[in-house]
Order: C-alpha cells, then sequence, then structure tokens
C-alpha cells in the first residue's frame, strides 16, 4: 500500500469525481442524479481517508470525517428518494424534463 | 509489489463500473454498478488501512443506501418496460467542461508538494481511538449528526407518506 503515491490517488478521486458530476449534468431519470451524486460523496470519501493516511498528524480525524460524509449521504439518499416518490405520486414521471411545472 | 498492482487494478475496476453508472440505459443496472463501485471502494479502505470504515461503508452504502435505491426504481419504473432515453442533450458540453476541469486539477494535484509524512504513514488507527475521538474532540459535530439524522428521518416520513383524504370543511 505505502508504494502508491498520494497523488495518483488523489487523481483517481478526481477522476471519479468529474464521472459523478457528468452523470449528475446528462442523466435524465432523478434517481440516475441522485446515484451520481452518492458516487461524488464517495470520492470526496476517498480523498478525506488518503489525506488521513498519508499528511495527517492526527489520523482519525480523516476517518471521523469520513463517517460525518457516509451519514449525510445516508440522509440525502433517504430525503430525496422520499420526494422523487411523492413527485412521482402527483406527477407520475421522474424525468427532470417532464417537471417543469414551475419553468417559465 | 503485488500489493500496489492490487491496488491500482482495484481503482480501474471501480472506474469502470462509475463509467457503467453514469453511461448504462438501464437504471436498475446503474443501481447494480454503483453497488460494484462501492464495494472496490470499501476494498480500497482496506488497503488503507480503515477496515472500521469499509465494515461501515458495506452495511450503509451497499446494504442501506442501495438498497433503498433499488426500491424507489422498483416503485417508479417498470423495470420490463421499453427503454427510454436516458441522458439530455448536454453531453458534449459537460464532457468539454470536465476534461478542462480534470485536466487543470491534475496539473495543481502533481504540482502541490505535498507534506507526506512518515509519522502519519505508521500511524495504526484502531476502533478505539476513532470512538474516543468521536465522543471526545469531536463531541460537538457527532450531537449535530444525531439531530440532522431524526429530523432527516422525520421528514421522509413526512413527505412520503401519502396525504390525508381531504378534510371536509
Amino acid at each position: 500500500m505505502i508504494g502508491i503515491p498520494l497523488s495518483h490517488i488523489l487523481i483517481f478521486s478526481l477522476l471519479l469525481f468529474a464521472i459523478g458530476v457528468y452523470g449528475a449534468l446528462v442523466r435524465r431519470n432523478i434517481i440516475g442524479i441522485l446515484i451520481s451524486i452518492e458516487l461524488m460523496l464517495n470520492a470526496a470519501n476517498i480523498n478525506l481517508i488518503a489525506f488521513s493516511k498519508y499528511t495527517s498528524l492526527s489520523p482519525a480525524t480523516g476517518q471521523i470525517f469520513a463517517i460525518f460524509v457516509i451519514a449525510i449521504a445516508a440522509t440525502a439518499a433517504a430525503v430525496g428518494l422520499a420526494i422523487v416518490l411523492a413527485l412521482y405520486r402527483v406527477r407520475k414521471t421522474v424525468y427532470t424534463d417532464e417537471v417543469n411545472l414551475l419553468k417559465w | 509489489m503485488a500489493a500496489k498492482f492490487g491496488t491500482y487494478a482495484v481503482m480501474a475496476v471501480i472506474l469502470i463500473f462509475a463509467l457503467g453508472v453514469v453511461t448504462l440505459r438501464n437504471i436498475f443496472h446503474c443501481a447494480l454498478c454503483l453497488a460494484a463501485a462501492l464495494i472496490g471502494t470499501a476494498v480500497l479502505y482496506v488497503a488503507f488501512r480503515a477496515e472500521y470504515l469499509a465494515a461501515i461503508q458495506i452495511l450503509l452504502y451497499v446494504g442501506a443506501v442501495v438498497t433503498l435505491i433499488i426500491f424507489a426504481i422498483m416503485l417508479t419504473e417498470h423495470l420490463a418496460g421499453k427503454t427510454v432515453r436516458q441522458n439530455n442533450s448536454q453531453s458534449p458540453l459537460a464532457i468539454a467542461g470536465l476534461l478542462g476541469f480534470v485536466a487543470l486539477l491534475t496539473v495543481v494535484i502533481l504540482k502541490t508538494p505535498w507534506p507526506v509524512t512518515q509519522t502519519a504513514l505508521k500511524a495504526k488507527v484502531s476502533v478505539m481511538a476513532l470512538g474516543e475521538a468521536l465522543m471526545g474532540t469531536y463531541v460537538f459535530p457527532f450531537e449535530v449528526i444525531s439531530i440532522i439524522l431524526i429530523a432527516a428521518l422525520i421528514g421522509t416520513v413526512v413527505i412520503a407518506k401519502k396525504d390525508a383524504p381531504e378534510e371536509r370543511l
């Protein structure tokens, strides 16, 4: 493990984050957007763990904040999917471009 | 050497599954790819000597969040139905912008002298140390997270429950 330089891990998580942003930008399905957001949070977590492993003076800090990020991600997914279900019940669609009630 | 190669292989597999998450047409397959990418990340955490995080990742992400997403997909979509277009027409623009973003940040990452310390590389974080930090230094954020969790729980139930029948006025 020690053999891998920190910059390679950072570039890997950058690519993962970019893939997540791409999904959030181009998906029509709201659930697809939520999945992409989970990917982005996951990339941020990898960064936190890598920094805590390589540079931190108190190595527990990065892992603690990764735990916080996981908790927030779980609440985000739960609330987001509840909103999707409520939306589906009212509008019978989960596609972002068909939800244009407030669009001028 | 083998561990190094294995870690790079895990990274490549995670990226392939992540590409599957954003490109596959069937949203159910996307959710399964997400589960695979998250399991790969847990393997990466084990390689980083963060075993507790790996366990949490499997339990919370792969166990709870992916299950939740699959439930939402099954409640909103007919799996065997016709395949509809999943992407909007902004794909080329998004790819161009993100390539610039990735190139810029790669240059920044490679030019920054990261202060890699030998003490951090040798350090072992036990679950006990994590618990002590959570109950000591980080007890205030811990309480805030608890409040957020309970608020999200109540809010989710309120949003997702069926509306009560109209009250007679």
